[in-house]
């Protein structure tokens, strides 16, 4: 099966920088893949090199099994790239820029899938104004709709949701979701954490230009050793115990086992101690996230 | 449509758009360019025998609106995308160098054009133009606006904000166009003039748009198509060689 994505041994270096430094990974057709960093970590040059917007210094690249480099009218073909930026021509209205987008492809009537995409991002009302007119949020939805005009079978979103409302957000991953269940392969790249945890299957973490994580979502969440148990009891308990006072009048306790949960709770009894509420905290991403950046 | 020709419609969208600005206001500048500078010496000069100034003027006028539009219809529409970031839009696209180049030189080379037709249509008010070699006029007027649409495009490539722009066009474009005869004769001018002249392309080009319509150059016209076509495939080859390398595009 070819890898919707493959970059093998990805060299990116600026006169000073080393923006990726030797970057192994594979996309499989039909995944949700998330690739997150903080800032500066390499991601947008990675989806830069995948879309041709910047040439690797070693290394190689390919979309659907096509060379960036030297198959690029094909790679292009198949992805779809919304870029980070918020980037529009002010000189046509949202359907002008759809149908130019569409025309840089050669598809010539392409219309009705325009309707489609406009239709699924809210987009039907405003699709004839000029681009100068729409606010923040519907230029987003623009952007969206020309990385998708051409049905590229790989969807990159770099940041898409970064500053946009709530309601943009839940119909743009309703539109992608079901995208994907069509079978585009999207990749994700986003800040809120939250985000990836709920949509991608695999997540790639970056650093300073390194991969430093690649695993299912599922793996990487468990790989996190600690738990915590938040509990609200009627009297303070004594150090040997272990419990460390949280925010708003909570105790919290960290353990690895859950026999040891066990036996602080029958330390608790021993000293007299009731248990008035007791909540379990499971890691999130961010944790996992902030973990592997901080060890990496 | 494919990849070309949207790049080029969308290109000459662009322009049509703010018509006003691209085409009406340079039609505007050479009329009063044409008012002023007849009113002062149509009296006074006479480069050719039997051609009044303002006769003589009118060809020069037309291919020099005509080049500076061709360099500013690429130029802007480059620097403009790369300022914006809306040029993500075409190298996102799968389109070739070759195409890039030939839809944003096409485009430029037809807003010349129009302008050039606007300019030479509102002096039919102001003199009688004779036509004696129209094959020769559309030969200097397409491949003239292919140069000055590819130094367009190196520019609009090269500059990286509005003020690098403006520095190649105020300081090569317009002295290389107002330096070449669109005014006067180079024959009027002192020796060493006269030879500095000869090392500007545009010279060339005015001169031999202006046989087009007289028959009359200071040099032969051969030669001046001779050097206007060694400038375009020399301009070209490199514009085409700086896309290939994605020169401030492709980083």
């Amino acid at each position: 099966m070819t890898a919707a994505l493959k970059v093998e041994g990805l060299v990116k270096q600026y006169r000073q920088a080393r923006a990726l430094d030797g970057i192994d990974l594979e996309v499989r057709e039909g995944e949700f893949f998330g690739l997150l960093g903080p800032n500066g970590a390499g991601k947008t040059t990675l989806i830069n090199i995948l879309a041709g917007l910047t040439r690797p210094t070693y290394g190689s690249a390919e979309v659907m099994g096509f060379d960036v480099m030297r198959e690029y009218p094909q790679s292009r073909r198949a992805l779809g790239v919304v870029p980070q930026e918020l980037v529009y021509d002010p000189f046509f209205t949202a359907r002008e820029v759809l149908r130019v987008q569409s025309g840089y492809f050669g598809i010539r009537k392409n219309d009705d899938w325009i309707e489609h995409v406009l239709h699924n991002l809210g987009m039907d009302e405003h699709a004839d104004k000029n681009m100068r007119a729409l606010s923040g949020g519907m230029k987003r939805r623009v952007l969206v709709a020309q990385a998708l005009v051409h049905k590229p079978p790989v969807i990159v979103l770099d940041e898409p949701t970064a500053g946009v409302d709530v309601d943009l957000r839940q119909m743009l991953w309703q539109f992608i979701r079901s995208l994907n269940k069509e079978g585009h392969t999207v990749v994700l790249t986003t800040h809120y954490l939250e985000e990836a945890e709920n949509l991608c299957e695999r997540i790639a973490m970056l650093k300073q230009g390194r991969l430093v994580a690649l695993d299912s979502t599922h793996n990487l969440l468990s790989r996190r050793l600690e738990h915590q148990a938040q509990l609200k009891i009627d009297n303070d308990p004594p150090p040997s115990i272990g419990l460390k006072r949280g925010p708003d009048n909570n105790w919290i306790f960290i353990f690895q086992e859950f026999t040891e949960l066990e036996v602080m709770l029958a330390a608790i009894r021993t000293a007299g101690i009731k248990v008035l509420e007791m909540q379990l905290v499971e890691p999130d991403l961010e944790d996992v996230f902030t973990e592997i950046i901080r060890n990496a | 449509m494919n990849g070309f020709q949207t790049l080029l419609y969308k290109e000459l969208l662009r322009f049509w758009k703010v018509a006003f600005q691209t085409i009406l206001a340079p039609v505007v500048t050479a009329m009063l360019y044409l008012l002023i500078f007849s009113h002062v010496l149509e009296k006074h000069v006479q480069v050719y025998p039997g051609v009044s100034y303002t006769t003589f003027l009118v060809p020069g006028l037309i291919m020099m609106s005509m080049l500076q539009n061709a360099f500013a219809n690429s130029s802007s529409s480059l620097i403009q995308s790369k300022i914006t970031g809306n040029i993500v839009f075409v190298l996102l696209a799968p389109l070739s160098y070759l195409e890039f180049f030939s839809a944003y030189m096409l485009a430029a080379v037809i807003r010349g054009v129009v302008v050039g037709l606007g300019v030479g249509v509102v002096t039919l008010w102001f003199t009688d133009l004779p036509l004696m070699h129209p094959i020769w006029l559309l030969a200097f007027t397409a491949i003239s606006t292919g140069i000055l649409a590819a130094l367009g495009i190196i520019a609009g490539m090269w500059a990286d904000k509005f003020d690098q722009l403006a520095a190649f066009q105020n300081f090569l474009i317009m002295p290389l166009t107002f330096l070449s005869g669109v005014f006067y004769s180079i024959h009027s001018l002192p020796a060493f003039w006269q030879a500095t002249s000869h090392w500007n392309p545009v010279f060339y080009m005015i001169d031999g748009f202006r046989w087009g319509f007289f028959g009359l150059s200071d040099v032969p016209p051969v030669m001046s198509l001779l050097v206007v076509g060694v400038c375009f495939v020399a301009i070209s080859g490199f514009t085409l060689l700086l896309l290939r390398r994605g020169y401030k595009l492709r980083w």
